[in-house]
């Protein structure tokens, strides 16, 4: 019930690589760390969620913040390499919608 | 014999706890024989409710205890939530708990935001109890045997 976040950046291009589990417990180490890129103007972020292999309201609720930030700063925000359950979690509340959205899968459903 | 075996934990009101109980949830739902998407949306759910109690004991500055209590029948699973500590007659408390209306839990599902949508989404009925704090009430169903039989045969 762990958390690991790496994100580099440079020339204003964020790559992030979350593992673990997202949660009411581990979302405030996420939430922190993006915190420090999400004023940048016009930053270019993706983040990979490949091995995320748990998350709920919590999770979202710091990605929604960071896209916001980001957004209103002028770049994008990008996530990406979601597995099937983790896309549908965005699905479900709308927001597969509004982010940019890229899941693992590719082809079928 | 009661239809039912009953499981309940006690846990601090910490998130750090809120894994544990849905580790625990799910190994109890794994035993009735839910799915793989069911226990995954049971983990969710039970995440959810935990975390708010967890936040409301957090708001209040309470270090108070959140008690998860888990009615396990052969073909449905039933988690009770209750940020208040006390421990509960699952009976008793499970009559007293009202059908949910949105009109009269406006202000607790803004307050529950996302969390509580979740909740409502992936269990089969939800119910919340607001006296001597917040209870919620959730019942999700085995379904689809003959999928689990059949799964083998389901590509992913």
């Amino acid at each position: 019930m762990n958390i690991q976040v790496d994100l580099t950046e440079s020339n204003n291009v964020l790559e992030g690589f979350i593992r673990g589990e997202i949660d009411a417990h581990t979302a405030p180490v996420l939430r922190e760390k993006l915190e420090t890129y999400q004023s940048h103007q016009g930053l270019k972020a993706e983040l990979d969620l490949s091995d995320v292999n748990y998350m709920d309201s919590t999770g979202l609720g710091v990605f929604v913040a960071f896209y916001k930030s980001v957004n209103a700063n002028g770049g994008h925000v990008k996530l990406k390499g979601l597995s099937a359950r983790l896309k549908r979690l965005f699905d479900i509340t709308g927001l597969g919608d509004i982010m940019d959205i890229e899941s693992a899968g590719k082809g079928g459903n | 014999m009661r239809p039912f075996d009953y499981v309940e934990m006690r846990v601090p009101a910490k998130s750090q706890y809120v894994g544990v109980a849905r580790l625990t949830i799910s190994g109890l739902a794994s035993r009735i024989g839910f799915s793989f998407d069911d226990i995954e949306d049971l983990k969710i759910a039970s995440s959810e409710a935990v975390t708010n109690a967890v936040q409301h004991a957090y708001a209040e500055g309470e270090e108070g205890e959140v008690v998860i209590g888990c009615a396990l029948y052969e073909d449905k699973i039933e988690i009770m939530v209750a940020d208040h500590g006390q421990s509960f007659n699952f009976e008793e408390t499970k009559a007293k708990v009202g059908p949910y209306h949105d009109q009269e839990e406006g202000a607790f599902l803004r307050e529950g935001g996302l969390g509580l949508y979740l909740i409502e989404t992936l269990m089969d009925e939800v119910k919340v109890h607001h006296q001597e704090g917040v209870t919620i009430f959730m019942t999700k169903h085995v379904e689809g045997e003959q999928v689990e039989k059949d799964v083998e045969t389901v590509s992913s």
